[in-house]
């Protein structure tokens, strides 16, 4: 360092290298970032005997302090079941009707409710219960299956027309057109009528004697005389302003041409009782529960 | 004159101006120094961008502004280290603590004031009168935060204190360096950093004492009952107190901390800054030479150039090179300047806080100006005055109870099977006193309407009673259903009403009611 060659531009030392007469300057990182360096991996040697390191033929060095991701998760997990455990064994003991009289469990029911629905039921019923065509909302208080909270249980739990031994069946809509059952212009005049029990407007061509006698001959044996449904078939209430499929004509058509049988998986195997019963206390807070 | 341009002397410059020192002196300074940079070429006056860093080895002084500084020192660190410990009876639902920042339960105690997280906006006012204070500072009498007030240099003043008392004083700091490692040394020094080390951790202890109940928190430290975070805290502020006070100290001032800069832009010409009155001082000499000028009558200063302004400098420089960014304003020269006139027998104050207008126009035989009251100070002031008036204000008046509502969004509105239209809201109500309320909750905007509280049978019709924990929020899903008719894409504004009917307190907020 006695004799320092210094470039002339920059005034900066050269390392004395030259290729090609293109010099090197000798900029040094500083010091205290080269020993912050050298500091570092002092530091990452006691990772390797502390932690989970090198990879062996067929294990690895499993470090001092034992440590693992999946055990760590674990723990984590096992931490949050005991802290709710105590709320959770209340949950799991009252009934369901206990849980919505009581102001602490049904505000743990509608949170630990609300997680299990945006995770499992939103994809159909929408992140706020709100549905979509097909997919019935579960805001308001028309019930295919029945609204109280032991209905809703019971539905979560077995489903609808699904493979559940239990699941909710009734009586799957035939398809009348389809199968050759009612001629098209019985199920138009039969669509008719069905609009105008819900008093909605109906086409002045239409002749509501024949709808309604294709109705007292055919649907009235699920739907009732007064096509107010019946719960345990699973038979809609036609007069009310609320339609799964939509109350335009084409949609009714279609429906009995088609038939209709809207399916819901069975919740018991994949979901816990207490998940359960959370979900179902929290769709009937939605506000169409019935009491 | 440009203030700007007076206050940008270089840096480096300053930096690098090497006192002619005594010839021991010199040789232990230059070895401090350690390898000192290789000779540079500068083309047109540029010097390098880095430059090595030079020991300060700041000599003890005795004065005035010396001590200033160990009162502003004492009050502000036993403000620092005693305040945790201070009580205030806020009743059985909240802590004790005059000032605590509870992060847990998301609370700000600061005596008979408590913050929700959602009303850190008072700390924007804080922050700008902090911001307007240094500002009226500064207008005044320049970085006297720096020099007196700031942290970094009463830590810093702390840690040199102990350095002396182990090292000895700068000559024999300077002295001792050079010597080679003996059994002595290392005891000095380890002693040293050994203390540092103690203040640093206390200093890290306190600091996590806002945090949590104070005198339990000590308890459970010293038991090892404390959380795992509050050791890792004082460990980070141990070892930041520790590099920044006893390794880096003028280092921040001069590379680290914006505000020299900031300072530099907001001065002007009669700020008082700690000045070199070089109309006094030059030409500068020996005592004898200029005394014997003197009796000729010939132009002789006051400054005898013996260094002493330099030698207690914190920061390392030379004063009297004019006004520079490496200048904290703590007037330890003057006292140095001060006693060295004493001695002399010259008049005291060659270097004051003052101005380069005030030295010129002395120079042109006018009186000095000291022009405390101008505008950027008085508009400082009202600021600082209007900000902290609006503050008491709003903090004064600041309500105890609050509401907030959310509209569902999927669904945004429900038909029923009677063919009412509903909306659903999430409410919030917040009780910011500390004991339990009963807010009486109505909701106003539709001629027909049916409030329900889902959770709560007695809420049918208009109103609902909810009770709120002290210190509390609830939260409620709310339920409002009507039968009038609504025009298509209907959104008609629905005022939610909180009231307490002991106290007659309430609150509302505005949400919309939304139809097909």
């Amino acid at each position: 360092m006695d004799k320092q060659d210094i470039d002339q531009v920059t005034g900066t030392a050269t390392t004395g290298h030259v290729w090609d007469g293109i010099g090197e300057l000798n900029t040094p990182l500083p010091r205290w970032w080269l020993w912050l360096f050298y500091l570092t991996i002092i530091w990452s040697i006691g990772y390797w005997i502390v932690y989970p390191a090198w990879p062996l033929v067929s294990s690895f060095t499993a470090g001092t302090f034992n440590w693992s991701s999946r055990e760590a998760v674990v723990a984590d997990l096992d931490a949050i079941k005991a802290q709710r455990g105590p709320m959770v064994g209340r949950l799991a003991a009252a009934s369901l009707q206990e849980i919505a009289n009581d102001p602490q469990l049904l505000d743990f029911a509608r949170a630990q409710g609300r997680i299990a629905f945006v995770e499992n039921c939103a994809p159909c019923h929408g992140a706020g219960g709100g549905g979509a065509r097909s997919y019935p909302n579960l805001n308001d208080d028309e019930w295919i299956w029945g609204g109280k909270l032991e209905d809703i249980a019971q539905t979560i739990r077995h489903g609808v027309r699904s493979s559940d031994t239990s699941a909710r069946t009734g009586a799957t809509m035939p398809a009348f057109g389809r199968d050759g059952i009612l001629k098209r212009p019985d199920i138009e005049a039969a669509a008719d009528y069905v609009r105008s029990l819900a008093g909605l407007p109906v086409d002045a061509k239409a002749d509501p004697a024949a709808g309604k006698k294709v109705f007292a001959d055919t649907c009235a044996v699920c739907h009732g005389e007064d096509g107010k449904g019946k719960r345990e078939l699973g038979a809609p209430n036609l007069t009310d302003p609320i339609w799964l499929y939509g109350s335009d004509k084409a949609a009714i058509v279609e429906g009995i041409w088609n038939g209709r049988g809207g399916m819901m998986p069975a919740w018991a195997g994949r979901l816990d009782d207490v998940t359960i019963k959370s979900l179902a206390v929290y769709v009937h807070s939605f506000g169409g529960g019935e009491k | 004159m440009c203030p700007g341009c007076s206050i940008a002397v270089d840096l480096h410059e300053s930096l690098q101006t090497q006192p002619p020192l005594l010839g021991l002196v010199k040789e232990a300074e230059v070895a401090a120094a350690g390898s000192s940079p290789a000779p540079v070429v500068e083309p047109e006056n540029e010097g390098p961008l880095y430059v090595a860093r030079r020991k300060v080895y700041p000599q003890r002084v005795h004065g005035t502004y010396r001590t200033i500084k160990w009162i502003v020192l004492w009050i502000t660190l036993g403000i620092y280290y005693a305040l945790p410990f201070v009580r205030w009876n806020r009743g059985l639902n909240a802590p004790d603590q005059a000032v605590l920042i509870d992060l847990p339960n998301t609370r700000f105690y600061f005596f008979f004031i408590e913050i929700w997280p959602q009303e850190v906006y008072y700390f924007t006012g804080l922050l700008i009168l902090a911001a307007m204070t240094l500002f009226l500072m500064n207008a005044v009498a320049g970085r006297i935060w720096c020099g007196y007030l700031c942290p970094q240099t009463v830590w810093t003043d702390v840690f040199q204190a102990i350095e002396r008392w182990t090292e000895g004083d700068r000559r024999q700091h300077l002295l001792r360096d050079q010597q080679p490692w003996s059994a002595a040394r290392l005891a000095r020094s380890g002693l040293k950093h050994f203390l540092w080390l103690m203040v640093a951790w206390w200093t890290g202890g306190a600091w996590v004492l806002y945090f949590a109940d104070a005198p339990t928190l000590v308890k459970d430290l010293a038991t090892f009952q404390a959380p795992l975070v509050a050791y890792i805290w004082i460990g980070i502020l141990t070892c930041t107190t520790y590099a920044l006070a006893g390794h880096m100290r003028e280092q921040v001032c001069l590379y680290m901390c914006p505000w020299p800069r900031i300072q530099a832009a907001l001065t002007d010409e009669h700020a008082l800054n700690v000045t070199y009155r070089y109309d006094r001082g030059e030409p500068r000499g020996s005592v004898k030479k200029n005394a014997a000028l003197h009796q000729q009558g010939q132009p002789a200063g006051d400054c005898i150039d013996c260094y002493q302004c330099v030698y207690v400098c914190p920061t390392g420089i030379d004063i009297r090179n004019g006004p520079n960014l490496g200048c904290i304003q703590c007037g330890l020269c003057i006292d140095a300047c001060d006693s060295v006139m004493a001695k002399i027998d010259r008049p005291t104050r060659l270097i004051a806080y003052d101005t380069d207008l005030n030295i010129k126009r002395r120079q042109e035989g006018k009186p000095g100006l000291y022009n405390i009251v101008r505008a950027r100070t008085v508009l400082y002031a009202a600021i600082i005055a209007a900000v902290a008036a609006i503050m008491l204000y709003t903090l004064a008046t600041r309500s105890s109870e609050g509401i907030s509502v959310i509209h569902d969004r999927n669904p945004m509105f429900v038909r029923l099977s009677s063919g009412e239209l509903r909306n659903a809201f999430t409410v919030r109500i917040l009780n910011k006193s500390l004991e339990t309320r009963d807010f009486v909750l109505t909701v106003d905007g539709l001629t027909d309407l049916d409030l329900r509280v889902v959770g709560d049978v007695a809420s049918t019709g208009r109103m609902a009673v909810i009770a709120v924990g002290p210190d509390q929020t609830h939260e409620l899903r709310v339920l409002v259903s009507t039968f009038t008719p609504l025009p298509p894409a209907a959104s008609i504004p629905l005022t939610f009403r909180i009231s307490d009917p002991k106290t007659g307190q309430r609150a509302s907020v505005v949400d919309h009611f939304r139809g097909p």
